[in-house]
């Protein structure tokens, strides 16, 4: 299937994708060193996001979160790629400056059709998600 | 969002890959926003400047950018004065980081000024100019007090602005989003840092609201400095405006819905507890004005306690025979940073404060506790 969305950060990335409906809060919830999620209560908690393709609906959080996404990136414990329902600036910009593909306003309701362990195709550049 | 050819071309990469992160950055934004086009902006304020706050990521990133900035650009304070750092109690490794963060910064042609007061130095902002600021209480200050026009802007996305000279034109640049919603009625004659004290209370208030005030009172640029900075702490207002004092006050009705403070709840936020080990003032930076009501206050005294007055470099060179009579009492005048972003302050016990902004910070920030106090009070206990 392949979904039209929105461009937020270049690129072209895929993996196998990690849902989640909750918000995530990069300065704080995720462990920069290993990407897992240490946020209390998370759906997600104890997963890594490393290398997958991190579907969830928007971020929250502290400004300084932008600059942890990038730290994820050096550490090597980034998402692949990025899918959100609609984008916010924390997380924009960390996935611009970190250089990993975001899209959001996605044609479909990606809860609706992406589940954990599909694989997906983020394309950055050209708007769009393939899931494989 | 509209770009131009011009602009087209460095989203593409034709004028470098830093001028093509800029652009991508103010284009996610622009688009998040639904602005319809970028405009030019008068001066920059770029945020993520103290170590403390972003660590070696942040520096690993300036670090890797190219160029210079197309306007005037200014920082964020420090996460020490950088000159006097050691006086602080800061280590010799979170200097260096510093220091470095600092040297990165100039580099790409913005000034050394680390101050949440930019509108103290040259070229402040006129009525109606556009800017990308973001500092909060400066923010603040620029939109509601000079009539300029900012969002409250990010380190990054202030980086990218500076570097393109332009920001999407969508937030506080739209006269629309610039009406006041609510009403503040205020009962009792304010002063000092009871205006700290009604920010604080009505930020948690409103939010993001733009707020319309009614005051017994007339504030004092410094009153109106202390209301906007609490208010941001507190809240996430960018723009407030007051009857007969703020510059685009008459331009809109009065709003329908209203809230009223009473005196007493601005007094609640006092306590009488002068069992602090430090007072700190200049949470934003300390005026001409307030250094001489400090020179006034300390003259001939000596303080029996730690007293941090922290301004900026710019406005303490102005000042320097000021700075000298306030510093023969004892009390130590500190620029580029304050008490709230730099951990200095981390190993006392307690802090008084006439600021309702720091009042809210330094318990979450610098984990003491924090007593609010007004000026006379604050000067009265460290002599004490």
């Amino acid at each position: 299937m392949k979904l039209k969305s929105h461009v937020v950060s270049k690129g072209r990335a895929w993996g196998e994708a990690l849902v989640s409906r909750q918000a995530i809060s990069f300065l704080g919830s995720v462990d920069p060193i290993s990407g897992v999620i240490i946020e209390k209560g998370h759906e997600l908690a104890g997963i890594s996001i490393k290398n997958r393709v991190l579907v969830f609906p928007y971020g929250k959080g502290s400004t300084v979160g932008s600059y942890r996404i990038y730290q994820l990136k050096k550490n090597g414990a980034a998402p692949s790629a990025m899918i959100n329902i609609k984008a916010e600036p924390i997380v924009a910009v960390g996935a611009i400056i970190a250089g990993i593909p975001m899209v959001d306003s996605l044609e479909k309701n990606p809860f609706e059709v992406i589940r954990n362990g599909d694989k997906v195709l983020v394309d950055g550049t050209l708007g769009y998600v393939e899931i494989l | 969002m509209y770009l131009t050819r011009e602009e087209e071309r460095i989203y593409d990469g034709e004028k470098g890959t830093t001028l093509q992160k800029a652009m991508e950055i103010l284009v996610a934004l622009g688009d998040i926003y639904n602005a319809d086009k970028l405009i030019p902006i008068k001066s920059a304020q770029i945020a993520g400047v103290s170590y403390k706050t972003i660590g070696d990521a942040g520096l690993d990133w300036i670090s890797g950018l190219e160029g210079k900035v197309v306007v005037p650009s200014t920082l964020n304070p420090a996460g020490m004065d950088l000159v006097r750092w050691k006086e602080m109690g800061i280590s010799e490794e979170f200097a260096s980081k510093q220091k470095r963060i600092i040297h990165t910064y100039s580099q790409l042609g913005i000034a050394r000024d680390c101050t949440c007061t930019p509108y103290y130095l040259e070229n402040s902002p006129r009525y109606r100019d556009n800017l990308a600021w973001s500092e909060s209480s400066a923010v603040s200050y620029a939109n509601s007090v000079l009539g300029a026009r900012t969002n409250r802007e990010g380190g990054p996305s202030a980086l990218a602005a500076a570097l393109i000279g332009s920001t999407p034109r969508y937030g506080y640049h739209l006269d629309e989003n610039r009406e006041p919603k609510v009403l503040i009625q205020v009962e009792g004659g304010l002063q000092d840092s009871d205006y700290g004290a009604l920010g604080a209370i009505v930020g948690g208030m409103i939010g993001d609201m733009v707020p319309l005030f009614r005051l017994e009172t007339k504030p004092s640029l410094d009153e109106l400095k202390a209301l906007g900075a609490a208010m941001a702490a507190s809240g996430a207002v960018a723009l407030y405006h007051i009857e007969n004092i703020t510059p685009e006050a008459r331009r809109y009705k009065e709003p329908e819905e209203r809230i009223t403070i009473e005196y007493h709840q601005i007094r609640g936020f006092y306590e009488d507890n002068s069992d602090v080990d430090i007072v700190a003032l200049g949470c934003p930076h300390c005026s001409t004005r307030e250094l001489i009501e400090l020179a006034s206050l300390l003259k001939d005294k000596k303080v029996k306690r730690e007293l941090w007055i922290c301004t900026s470099r710019a406005v303490k060179t102005r000042c320097r025979h000021l700075v000298k009579k306030i510093e023969a009492s004892g009390a130590r005048v500190f620029c580029d940073t304050c008490m709230v972003v730099s951990p200095a302050c981390e190993g006392f016990k307690a802090m008084m404060v006439n600021s309702g902004k720091a009042h809210i910070y330094i318990p979450n920030l610098c984990k003491l506790r924090s007593v609010l106090a007004d000026t006379q009070e604050c000067v009265r206990t460290v002599l004490t």
